[in-house]
């Protein structure tokens, strides 16, 4: 039995970290996030979780990953300011091979700029949050019960991977009020996801030792396997060294574990990297994500009634993204794309990436306001 | 019968990255022995290091063990601590990174009085990444990065620590292994935030250009900067006072601690007590 909840972005992002196995929190208010942490502080030390407002954004990550390293399943959540200044432990997140879910309600930028107002200009910094390479698993609820559905699975995939996880939601999303439907509790604990342990000696575990393309297993502290994590590249003991081969085995492997795995496998799990909407028959494709794939919807069924026969692609999994269904888009939508985004352009460029043409429309705002279905169908009809 | 360290320590990792006569090896030398006299299961225990001379700290001691980013040790002991109460955590940091870089999650350490040992080693300089000035480099003395002399006020830590809330702070030098040790099992039995201030030596990148470039003549320097407690008390003289930096146990109180506060938290979302109030606490702003 599914579940009917009326409720709001942020506060279903908590609702489903919470059920879906997260027992610690450790963040600092940012506007248009912060309701993600009042729901976790009221919800965790229910379920014996632990929820802390830090001194800072630093030391709010900080304390997450410190948590889980210890097998407990955590997050954060903040805004565009605050993946700036968690940047440097989301590398060492990235590096040391640490599971955590980063919360982004996305605002306006860059620096304090539009604080309550929507944007989904953090796209780009979700795929580089830090420097180094890497590569990054970024999700995009596109709707309130995404926020729900989403939120669960980037806990699971960051366990699976042993990174950390964007869950990426804007500020439309995030503070939209109204009916979500939401799996059966019993269904989400059956699809949780925990981290892989070594099982044998503890004089044998070598926490690093994985061939190329696999995560680390990094068995939770105090649990009998003492052991070293550092930010350092490192050896498979977890102990830092600066041997050429072992450093180029480590970004390759780092790299491959994400975008190689998702390329081989088509995606990084069973579950759907994107969404279609009337796409089957369509002469014109829309590329729309978050809140401006709802928006796209209404625009698709208005066009549709003018006798247009337009449809929608909408990318669910950001990063890496679904390339090889965007690929096959591009070779079946010549000259009938447009990629609408609130930003100046940062998936397009993906789209143009993967599709190796640029001959599709593009309707982008960057000014903090939503982008309404009247204009998708002006520029659709511009497109004809 | 001799003290066996190899029983604490990765013997595989020897010899250590630190320089020939470094403090840093006996600092490490006198918290094994006060984890020996505590008793701690090394499997209990997690050492959290930054980024410095001192950053290397947790790769040399055979626990769970983390090497965190340049400032950032208190914050990931935090929640390692707050998701595991029942464990010991030592917090390692060199003065760049506990007091410059770090010194707000220092501070905020100190205010929750989370049971964090958090060990200070002060040599006085960035040591690591050659002689820039640290937030007590001595005014006077020369840097890589004030060549005509550092002109930046010193911070005094323990005062720090005290001011922020630390209900235990106490300060040692190296040169004194045994009463280090001492100090460190106090701080390690001690409920609440531990902050201990080890006065360390840097003679390559300290010294060298200030006139004590041996162990020996840096060590001579901390003695001459640092005094007995009680002996520093008495002293009468205000300026002579604020130019020594007093040794021993500098505060020990009981004050709620944060993990025991939030297992509250926990008692009152579950409905077991009430909502916590301003009754539950000694101290009320």
């Amino acid at each position: 039995m599914a579940r009917e909840v009326i409720s709001t972005g942020n506060e279903l992002c908590a609702k489903a970290a919470i059920e879906g196995g997260a027992k610690f929190f450790g963040g600092y208010p940012l506007t248009p996030s912060s309701e993600v942490m009042h729901v976790s502080s009221d919800l965790l030390p229910k379920v014996g979780g632990v929820a802390i407002q830090m001194e800072d954004e630093i030391a709010g990550i900080s304390a997450a990953l410190g948590s889980s390293m210890t097998g407990v399943k955590s997050f954060t959540a903040t805004s565009g300011p605050g993946i700036s200044l968690k940047a440097e432990q989301i590398g060492l997140g990235f590096i040391a091979e640490i599971p955590l879910v980063i919360v982004n309600v996305m605002r306006g930028g860059p620096s304090t700029g539009l604080p309550t107002r929507v944007s989904q200009a953090d796209i780009g910094q979700a795929q580089y949050p830090t420097h180094g390479d890497y590569a990054s698993i970024t999700l995009c609820a596109g709707s309130l019960s995404e926020c729900y559905t989403e939120t669960v699975r980037a806990f699971n995939l960051a366990e699976k991977y042993m990174t950390p996880v964007f869950m990426l939601l804007d500020e439309t999303i995030g503070h939209m009020h109204g009916k979500a439907i939401l799996p059966d509790l019993e269904e989400i604990e059956a699809s949780i996801v925990t981290r892989e342990k070594f099982e044998g000696s503890p004089e044998n575990y070598k926490p690093y030792d994985v061939p190329m393309n696999k995560p680390a297993v990094l068995n939770p502290m105090f649990q009998g396997y003492k052991y070293h994590v550092t930010g350092l590249h490192h050896g498979v003991e977890g102990f830092p060294t600066e041997d050429a081969e072992q450093c180029e085995f480590n970004i390759e492997r780092l790299v491959g574990k994400i975008n190689t795995v998702a390329a081989e496998n088509d995606g990084l799990d069973d579950l759907p990297d994107y969404e279609e909407y009337m796409l089957d028959d369509a002469d014109i494709c829309i590329i729309a994500y978050g809140s401006i794939g709802l928006g796209a919807y209404e625009a698709v069924q208005k066009l549709r009634s003018e006798g247009i026969k337009a449809g929608l692609f909408r990318p669910i999994m950001l990063w890496p993204s679904p390339a090889k269904r965007i690929a096959e888009i591009g070779a079946k939508f010549e000259n009938r794309i447009m990629v609408t985004e609130l930003n100046m352009g940062q998936y397009s460029k993906e789209i143009e990436r993967v599709i190796k043409r640029n001959d599709f429309a593009t309707l982008l705002k960057a000014n903090g306001r939503p982008i309404a279905p009247a204009e998708m169908v002006a520029k659709v009809k511009e497109m004809m | 019968m001799a003290f066996n360290y190899d029983k604490y320590l990765r013997v595989n990792k020897m010899p250590t990255l630190w320089c020939w006569g470094c403090g840093d090896g006996v600092i490490l030398k006198a918290t094994i022995r006060a984890i020996e006299k505590m008793g701690w299961d090394m499997q209990n225990v997690c050492v959290v290091s930054g980024i410095g001379c001192s950053g290397r700290f947790s790769s040399y001691i055979d626990c769970n063990t983390v090497h965190t980013t340049h400032g950032r040790t208190v914050a990931y002991a935090t929640g390692i601590k707050l998701a595991n109460p029942h464990v010991n955590v030592i917090v390692v940091a060199g003065d760049g990174d506990g007091l410059a870089i770090g010194g707000n999650h220092t501070i905020h350490g100190c205010r929750r009085n989370i049971d964090l040992n958090f060990i200070l080693i002060n040599n006085f300089i960035y040591g690591l990444t050659n002689s820039q000035t640290s937030p007590t480099t001595p005014r006077g003395f020369w840097t890589v990065s004030q060549k005509n002399g550092n002109i930046d006020p010193t911070f005094n830590a323990c005062n720090l620590a005290i001011g922020a809330g630390a209900s235990f702070v106490a300060r040692e030098t190296m040169i004194e292994p045994k009463k280090l040790e001492k100090v460190l099992v106090k701080a390690f039995s001690h409920k609440g935030f531990s902050f201990i201030e080890v006065n360390s030596n840097c003679h390559i990148n300290l010294g060298r250009k200030n006139k004590m470039a041996s162990a020996m003549e840096n060590l001579d320097w901390i003695n001459s900067i640092t005094m007995p407690l009680k002996k520093w008390e008495a002293l009468e003289d205000p300026i002579e006072k604020e130019n020594l930096l007093p040794t021993g146990v500098l505060r020990e109180v009981e004050q709620e601690e944060y993990c025991e506060m939030y297992a509250e938290i926990q008692k009152a979302a579950q409905g077991e007590r009430g909502k916590i109030t301003q009754a539950d606490f000694e101290k009320k702003i």
